[in-house]
This record gives C-alpha cells, sequence and structure tokens, in this order.
C-alpha cells in the first residue's frame, strides 16, 4: 500500500478548474517530485493535501486512511507537513519560536534533541535562533520553513518549491539537505519548476500540465525523455 | 498643578476602561482583519448585565458589608465576563464566521448590522433613558488616608485599576505564553500557514472572540460601578474612543492598544476640563483622522504591514 495515494482528485478555484483529475502516489522512502510550469497546478495538489483547499471529487488516503475532507491540522498531525511556496515563515517570531511552531502539531514535550537536529542540518539557523525570521535572508528563510515542517516529524514532507527565489549554489545546498533528510527516513513530495535538480535527487517524477497528470516514469528515465527535455530541462 | 494632576488621575482611569474595550477591537483585527463594529454595543450591554445584576439580582447598597460588596462584585464580574463572552461567540458564529471567505466588505457590513441588533436589543428592554445604579463603592480619598490633600484618588478609581490591570497582566501572559496563544499570534501573522502547523484556525478565531467577549464584559461592570449610568447608546460613544485607542497604539498590537487607551483617556479627561465636554467627541475623532491620515501604523506600529 502506497503511504500517500491521490486518486482523481478534482479541485476548482471558484468556477475555475485547477486540478483536473490527478492521479499520483507515494511510497514510503522515495522522494516523489511533481514537476510543472507556472500555473499548471502543483502547489494546488499541495495545498489540496494539505487541506487547504477541498477537492470536489476523488479521494486521498494517507496509509489507506481517508484525509480528503480533513482539515488542515487534523492533516498535520496524521503526518503530513508542507513547508509552503514562498516560505512563509512567521515573520514576527523568533528562528527558535518558528520552529516550535513546526512542533505545534505534536502535543507531548518536543525532545530537545529534534531541534538539535534541524539545527544540525541547518547550522545557519543555529547562529540565528533569536533573531527575528522577518529579518533572515531568503535562504535562510527557506531553510527555517523546511526545517519548520520537519519539526512535526512528518512521515510525508511535502515541499514546495525550495529552490525559488534562491542563488544557484544555495539552490544545490538546498537539494542537498533534501536529500539527507530523505536518506534519514522522511518519505518526501517535491514540488519543483526547477525539473533538472528536483529529477537529479528523485526517485520518480510528475509531469503536470493544466491540471493533469500527462507522464510519469522513474527520475532516469524522465530526465532522458526528450519532450521533458524541450519543456522543462531548458534542453532543444 | 492639583488640578493637573487630578485631570492625569481621572484621565488615566478612563484610559484603563478603555484599554479593555480597545484590547477587543485590536484582537480581532489582529487575528480576522475585520473591524468588529459591534464591540462597542457588546460593551454597553455588559454593563446593562451588570446593571440588572446589581440592581435586581444581589441588590448591592452603600451599606452591604463590604467583604460581601467584594464578594459579590466579584462574581458579577465572573457572571458579566462569561455572558459577554459567549454572545460575542454567537455573534462571531453567527454574523462573521459564514462570511469568512467573502470579500473583506461583507463581514464589515454585518459587523454594523450587529451593532444595531445589539443597540435595538438594549432599547427594547432598557428603553431610551439612561439607567442609573446607586453610588455604592465607598466614597473615601485614598490619598487623605496618607496626608496628601488637594488631588483625590477615590475608591471606584482604585476599583477600576484592580480589576482593570490584572486582567491586562493576565491578558499579556496568555498571548505570550501558552500554547494557545501561540496559537493566536500565529494564524494572526498567517492562518494558512498556522492551519499548516497544526493550529486549528477555526477554534483559535473563536478563543479570540471569546477573549475579547470576556474583556468587554469585565470593561462594562467596571463603567457601571464607576459611572453608575449605562444608555442604550454607550457603546458608540466608548466605540469611538476604544477603536480610537487601537488605532492609535497601531491595529493589532495588544501594547499598543493600551497604550493608546491611556492617552485617548487623558485626551477626554484635560478636554472635558479645559475645553468643553461637548467638543470631546469631536477631539477624538479629530485624533482618529489625524493618525489616520499622517500614521495610519500607529504608535507602536501595526503588526501586520510584515506578514509575508
Amino acid at each position: 500500500m502506497a503511504l500517500l495515494e491521490i486518486r482523481d482528485i478534482h479541485t476548482y478555484y471558484g468556477a475555475i478548474h485547477a486540478l483536473r483529475g490527478v492521479t499520483m502516489s507515494v511510497e514510503e522512502g522515495e522522494i516523489v517530485t511533481l514537476i510543472g510550469s507556472n500555473g499548471a497546478g502543483k502547489s494546488t495538489t499541495l495545498r489540496t493535501i494539505s487541506g487547504l483547499l477541498r477537492p470536489r471529487q476523488g479521494e486521498i488516503h494517507l496509509r489507506g486512511k481517508r484525509i480528503d475532507g480533513l482539515r488542515p491540522h487534523e492533516i498535520v498531525e496524521l503526518g503530513v507537513c508542507q513547508s509552503p511556496e514562498g516560505r512563509r515563515v512567521f515573520a514576527r517570531m523568533t528562528v527558535h519560536e518558528n520552529l516550535e511552531m513546526g512542533a505545534f502539531s505534536r502535543r507531548e514535550k518536543v525532545p530537545t534533541a529534534d531541534y538539535d537536529r534541524v539545527y544540525d542540518l541547518f547550522p545557519r539557523l543555529r547562529e540565528r535562533t533569536a533573531q527575528r525570521a522577518g529579518t533572515l535572508s531568503g535562504g535562510e528563510q527557506q531553510m527555517l520553513a523546511i526545517g519548520r515542517a520537519l519539526m512535526s516529524a512528518p512521515k510525508v514532507l511535502l515541499l514546495d518549491e525550495p529552490s525559488m527565489g534562491l542563488a544557484p549554489i544555495l539552490v544545490e545546498q538546498i537539494f542537498t539537505i533534501i536529500k539527507t533528510i530523505n536518506e534519514s527516513g522522511t518519505t518526501v513530495l517535491l514540488v519543483e519548476q526547477n525539473a533538472l535538480m528536483a529529477l537529479g535527487i528523485a526517485n520518480r517524477g510528475y509531469i503536470l500540465q493544466s491540471g493533469e497528470i500527462v507522464l510519469t516514469d522513474t527520475a532516469a528515465v524522465l530526465a532522458g525523455n526528450e519532450a521533458v527535455q524541450r519543456a522543462y530541462l531548458g534542453g532543444d | 498643578m492639583e488640578q493637573i494632576l487630578q485631570t492625569i488621575i481621572i484621565g488615566l482611569s478612563n484610559g484603563l476602561i478603555f484599554a479593555l474595550v480597545a484590547l477587543g477591537y485590536t484582537l480581532v483585527y489582529g487575528i480576522i482583519e475585520l473591524i468588529n463594529f459591534a464591540h462597542g454595543d457588546l460593551f454597553m450591554l455588559g454593563s446593562f448585565i451588570a446593571f440588572v445584576l446589581i440592581s435586581s439580582v444581589f441588590v448591592i447598597t452603600a451599606d452591604t458589608p463590604l467583604t460581601l460588596m467584594v464578594a459579590q462584585i466579584a462574581l458579577i464580574i465572573a457572571i458579566t465576563m462569561i455572558a459577554t463572552a459567549a454572545i460575542n461567540l454567537s455573534i462571531e458564529r453567527v454574523a462573521y464566521k459564514p462570511l469568512r471567505n467573502a470579500p473583506k466588505l461583507a463581514p464589515l457590513i454585518s459587523a454594523i448590522g450587529m451593532s444595531f441588533v445589539l443597540q435595538n436589543i438594549a432599547l427594547l428592554i432598557f428603553g431610551p433613558a439612561n439607567k442609573s445604579v446607586n453610588a455604592i463603592l465607598p466614597s473615601v480619598n485614598i490619598l487623605s488616608a496618607v496626608g496628601i490633600t488637594g488631588v483625590t484618588i477615590s475608591a471606584e478609581q482604585v476599583f477600576v485599576a484592580i480589576v482593570t490591570i490584572p486582567l491586562l497582566i493576565a491578558l499579556t501572559w496568555f498571548v505570550n505564553k501558552t500554547r494557545q496563544g501561540r496559537a493566536m499570534r500565529a494564524t494572526a501573522q498567517d492562518p494558512d500557514t498556522a492551519g499548516l502547523m497544526g493550529v486549528n484556525v477555526d477554534r483559535t478565531i473563536a478563543i479570540t472572540f471569546l477573549i475579547g467577549g470576556a474583556l468587554a464584559g469585565a470593561a462594562g461592570v467596571v463603567q457601571i460601578l464607576y459611572n453608575n449610568t449605562s444608555v442604550w447608546n454607550l457603546g458608540f460613544r466608548f466605540g469611538l474612543n476604544a477603536f480610537t485607542s487601537a488605532v492609535l497604539g497601531g491595529i493589532g498590537n495588544l501594547q499598543g492598544a493600551v497604550l493608546g487607551a491611556l492617552v485617548l483617556g487623558l485626551i477626554n479627561a484635560f478636554s472635558d476640563r479645559y475645553l468643553a465636554a461637548n467638543w470631546t467627541n469631536a477631539i477624538v475623532f479629530a485624533v482618529l483622522i489625524g493618525i489616520l491620515v499622517f500614521k495610519p501604523t500607529g504608535l507602536l506600529g501595526q503588526q501586520l504591514a510584515d506578514r509575508a
């Protein structure tokens, strides 16, 4: 049974039919990437999984338990946490308070080891624990957004465009860290416009176009696919 | 000099009552960006609930023994706070929650409608005339007991401080130190992301209305014991002051609301004393317009501009 399974979901923004029957699955331990151009419906897919949007049709299952129709906070408690597009850190809270918010869904006392794990992944954040998140650089905010999501100890980590707006060297760093997070046991669903980087670390990929999955295969095959190269990898 | 000191004391007492009401405006604005126009009227209802409890239920008079009176007043404050909290929660359910995803103007108009509803409920039950209770707090000057003359601090003014200051401290503690307080701060900054972190956003908004309502109830009790009178449109004048306080301090900012309220209390007192009482509302409006034109983020800064 897949860890996360999305079956034929249709999501609307008002009258706009944004997702037109998206079906995909994520197996335990994988990195799966969802690739598509601007406006294809990538973020909409993640927002639907997280419960910020309700699909009008279709089902979403987490280890066989149906989660579509649940509210965002209930979905986090079941182990699906998202680092949203545009980072969305709590600007007026400190770095450490942001991480505390990440652990909000865990009712037990959060061990310091969990904070240390995030600070070890992102040493830059450790230097800035007491600094307000709004004053961090874009790259640091992205690290904080990922670290914050990790604090919920998710089974599936949803990452929405973690490379957006970052310098190439930082992008590389972030992707290396995503790989590390995955190797330590967290399943990742990665939404990216930077298809080359995403396919570089993913096991499998889905190509989303105008709200529909048009292609799916292993990352290696997709990276070699001519149409994919033309459309998303800047090849010719 | 003594006159100025006296005016300051009156101003600060007024300001503390404004602060309790201003916090209700600022809490709700901070969390859902709604100016809850019905909030002043909720405060008015609170003062009428206290009026009924004082004059008909507990029948407190100036002759009631002091310990009994203290216990009864504490009970009245508790009952009124619970009642106004429950009313505010119902208002949220009925008038605002269904409009959560509607354009911003819709809940605003709903709030104005709610304001009329509350005023007319008061008008229906209590009629158009002022309702008064006898002054029940002992009329003593605290300062004369320690040998200071010329300036007075009355028992009423001490009472205002005893009720309001602990509530202000308790609210600060709640918002900054508790789990639910963290949920409120996160929701105020970014409701969607707060939800993604596991915050139950609907519940957090409801709790915000509960707290705002409870503070308005406490303010209502304090006001009727301080001024000994209430009237159906009291919420308008108080609401204007409290709302201006919140804007003056920077709407959405809790400390700002308290600071703004103290400043507004002083402006009221000085205007009443040295200008003319019937000019005071005009001055408060002028202050409001002045802030909105020249410093819309208020004294301590609006806490929304940095939303990501």
